[in-house]
């Protein structure tokens, strides 16, 4: 198997996430999106190293992906929560205060 | 052959997590979704970063989300995405790009034919220990800065999600 399947892979759900974050209202749908995305990228950097010669410093990198989405999920939940308690919805296009 | 199940199974659940209209539901495909994922990395010999991605995406993350929108108790009407205005239009210039994207790298292909060969390493190369190593020897000072960030994550959710 080659490279570039794997890449396609990797750009098929980048593209599917990107689509989830533009479309979605809901801040958990844009949420997901995001996830996909940088599960993308964690499959490419993973394809990348095994077709370069055994390198395992990809997998180091797909490690930290992974790691710092948990992060950012958390940081990314809590705000959810605190958005939910002060307007009582999770659609972006209702905590719109910093327009007014 | 396996390379192309897995493939079709990535594909699918994710265009089911982004098409379900409950959000419950789409999460449940995104932990599917992560599991394929998964089983494509093993068959790159990624064995530690797969058990990772089953063990911290599919599990904590998934169980986080799911745990929020459980938390949140929105009603049945709530819980149906919502789409931005002129959805059809969105749609359709996705379908575009999207055919257009995957259009240009099916050409490179056939342009280009196999470039990168896979190293002969006899299955072992992203084991715990060989990644490990790299881990805590090469990689050491990220290795810290990312934990100083998670625990900065920590904190920071804590501080977010205290009540006054």
């Amino acid at each position: 198997m080659q490279l570039e399947y794997y890449l396609i892979i990797g750009l098929i759900l980048f593209l599917l996430g990107l689509y989830t974050c533009l479309t979605r209202v809901n801040a958990i749908g844009m949420l997901m999106g995001i996830e996909l995305m940088l599960n993308a990228a964690g499959l490419n950097f993973v394809a990348f190293s095994h077709f370069n010669g055994n390198h395992i410093d990809g997998h180091i990198m797909a490690i930290f992906i992974i790691v710092l989405a948990a992060a950012e999920a958390v940081v990314a939940l809590a705000v959810l929560l605190a958005i939910y308690k002060r307007f009582k919805v999770i659609d972006t296009d209702k905590v719109v205060t910093l327009k007014e | 052959m396996i390379f192309y199940l897995i493939a079709f199974g990535i594909v699918v659940t994710a265009i089911l997590t982004i098409a379900s209209r409950n959000s419950v539901v789409s999460a449940l495909w995104l932990v599917a979704c992560l599991f394929a994922q998964a089983i494509l990395m093993v068959t790159l010999e990624a064995h530690l970063v797969a058990a990772m991605q089953v063990l911290l995406y599919a599990g904590a993350i998934m169980v986080l989300i799911l745990f929020v929108i459980m938390l949140l108790n929105l009603t049945p009407k709530e819980l149906k995405w919502k789409f931005i205005a002129g959805e059809r239009l969105i749609l359709g210039s996705g379908v575009i790009y999207l055919a257009g994207v995957m259009g240009l790298a099916l050409w490179i292909i056939y342009k280009k034919g196999a470039s990168f060969v896979p190293a002969a390493g006899g299955g072992t190369a992203g084991t715990v220990e060989a990644v490990g190593k790299l881990l805590l020897t090469k990689y050491a000072l990220p290795f810290e800065l990312v934990s100083v960030t998670l625990l900065v994550a920590i904190v920071g959710a804590i501080l977010t999600g205290r009540g006054k």
